[in-house]
């Protein structure tokens, strides 16, 4: 197993592109402005100015299409029973098919297309979100959003920093998994036959050592920071600081501008 | 960096004791009625096998944990001030002995950052004293490194510069060098030696290696939570057999002459394997 040479966390795909130098905070709002943007379309006008606009977005982020199409791995089945649903249900408009009672009519086919639509829009521009940010400015951008939201108690600097600490951990634990694996099989457990129960039972002396040693590091980690005067987000500051550029304002016109357009076109 | 006045004492411990509750009702006293004094500048090494509480001792020294009994005090602070805890911790840096469990940041520069991101150093200059720190332990090529791309060796030398981003008078290694191959270890030796040279800064080292301690100006040997034995090397070493008979190793070099010596061959005492190499070339030379 060597998934830790080309192991990278998340799935951030560098390039050097307008999309990637936006600030992660601009590009999260963005996100939410477009979601609502999705559900507010409501006909073929509104919809080809977002598929437009979509397609626009990825040229700009010099991302190969194959990653949105891997990002849309996980979902082809939502979408595919989504189509399959609204194609059999929703009724109304010419008739296209008729079977006994089983019909496709042309309103089902209509809102088959504007859901797939929907939902595919969604997962890409949320892949393009992920491709082109790392996961610390994302974590960043996440944490200064939510800034506000400390003064009703929630504990944004927390979260964040558990955020990043998981993220720090993530190939350590990999590598310490990895060991342990090997170590189990040096004393003759079988982790690749059998049937499935007798497998999973195996997963257990993987996944006990895993957890003492996740819960030993954690206490380490701890004396580690204190030692080094952590103490909570109070009056900390930080190395990584977000700026807002021109490129930020840009996205803000093009935004404010395709809402317009789509308040004009859809119905 | 913390040029100092040599020969004033930056830590002292006053009659310590510490005990850990195995069970309730039952302790386990780690360190009994200790003193000890720190002087700034130097370069301390403390010897001991498991269990001598050696790093209980570390983790008294910057408040980690308080005494029962009697008082630690850095730089005339006593630990035990919660208020102080902060100043204390910020003269008095500390590198662990697992190289992964004290990383927290996802890249070099964002783990050197921690210390002076919890001190509140305003961002530039916070980019200055990083880029300084990682110059000091030779890893600038590596700013924008992930950690866990790297060596033992290399990890220790970036918790080190994590520490002396801020700008410590102290650095207390505990165990430091236990988890790492000889090269990472040599590595780190060098380093801290340096450290204390050229930047002047008061170095502890806690170590079972013996000839870690071969540089240091002072040597103290614990057993059974109190000083054994406490002087220089060249004072500590000479005497072997009561540091084999609580279990701990001389250097190499010092072993040998030690066994020289009981055949019959006259030695001088010895530090170091050229000095030994030499006197025996000597003796040579004679016959």
């Amino acid at each position: 197993m060597n998934f830790l040479q080309n192991f990278a966390i998340g799935q951030y795909v560098p390039r050097d592109s307008f999309v990637h130098r936006l600030d992660p905070r601009s590009k999260l709002l963005f996100l939410l402005f477009f979601t609502l943007l999705v559900f507010w379309a409501n006909n073929w006008f509104s919809y080809g100015l977002l598929l437009c606009f979509l397609f626009m977005v990825t040229a700009a982020s010099r991302i190969p299409g194959v990653y949105l199409l891997r990002g849309l791995k996980p979902v082809w089945f939502m979408l595919v029973i989504t189509v399959i649903l609204h194609l059999l249900i929703t009724k109304g408009g010419a008739v296209y098919v008729q079977w006994g009672w089983f019909s496709i009519e042309q309103a089902g086919v209509q809102q088959a297309i504007y859901m797939a639509f929907r939902l595919g829009a969604l997962v890409t521009m949320g892949a393009l979100l992920t491709l082109t940010t790392t996961p610390m400015d994302l974590t960043d951008g996440l944490e200064r959003l939510l800034a506000p939201l400390k003064r009703f108690n929630v504990p944004v600097h927390e979260l964040a920093l558990m955020l990043s600490i998981a993220m720090r951990f993530i190939p350590t634990l990999l590598e310490e998994t990895d060991k342990i694996i090997k170590a189990q099989k040096a004393r003759g457990v079988d982790f690749e036959t059998g049937p499935l129960i007798q497998r999973a039972k195996h997963m257990i002396p993987i996944v006990i050592p895993l957890f003492v040693g996740a819960f030993r590091r954690a206490e380490e980690l701890a004396l580690a920071m204190e030692a080094r005067g952590y103490r909570g987000g109070e009056g900390r500051t930080r190395l990584r600081q977000l700026h807002l550029s021109w490129r930020d304002t840009l996205l803000a016109g093009i935004a404010i501008l395709l809402g317009v357009l789509m308040g004009w076109w859809r119905e | 960096m913390v040029k100092s006045v040599k020969g004033k004492p930056i830590i002292t411990l006053q009659d310590i004791t510490f005990s850990y509750e195995i069970e309730p009702g039952w302790n386990e006293t780690v360190l009994q009625g200790m003193n000890m004094e720190i002087e700034q500048g130097s370069f301390v090494a403390i010897l001991g096998h498991n269990g001598s509480g050696k790093s209980t001792l570390a983790k008294l020294m910057n408040g980690l944990l308080l005494p029962h009994d009697g008082v630690v005090t850095v730089n005339g602070n006593d630990t035990s001030e919660q208020e102080r805890l902060y100043e204390i911790r910020r003269t008095v840096g500390m590198v662990f002995q697992n190289p992964d469990n004290q990383i927290v940041g996802t890249s070099v520069e964002e783990d050197v950052a921690f210390g002076l991101e919890n001190l509140g150093v305003e961002p530039t200059e916070m980019r200055n004293r990083i880029d300084e720190a990682l110059r000091a332990v030779h890893m600038e090529a590596y700013a924008k490194q992930e950690p866990h791309r790297l060596s033992g060796g290399q990890k220790q030398r970036i918790a080190i510069a994590g520490v002396i981003a801020m700008r410590p008078s102290v650095i207390v290694l505990d165990e430091a060098t236990a988890m790492l191959d000889p090269q990472g270890r040599r590595e780190v030796c060098s380093l801290i030696k340096r450290l204390n040279r050229d930047e002047g800064i008061t170095v502890v080292t806690i170590t079972h290696f013996p000839e870690e301690a071969l540089d240091a100006d002072r040597v103290i040997v614990m057993q059974r939570g109190s000083v054994y034995l406490d002087g220089p090397p060249r004072e500590i070493f000479s005497r072997t057999e009561e540091l084999q008979s609580i279990g701990l190793d001389v250097p190499h070099a010092v072993r040998l002459r030690h066994h020289l010596v009981r055949d019959g061959v006259e030695l001088p005492p010895i530090l170091h394997q050229e000095e030994l190499v030499e006197e025996l070339c000597k003796l040579l030379l004679k016959t």
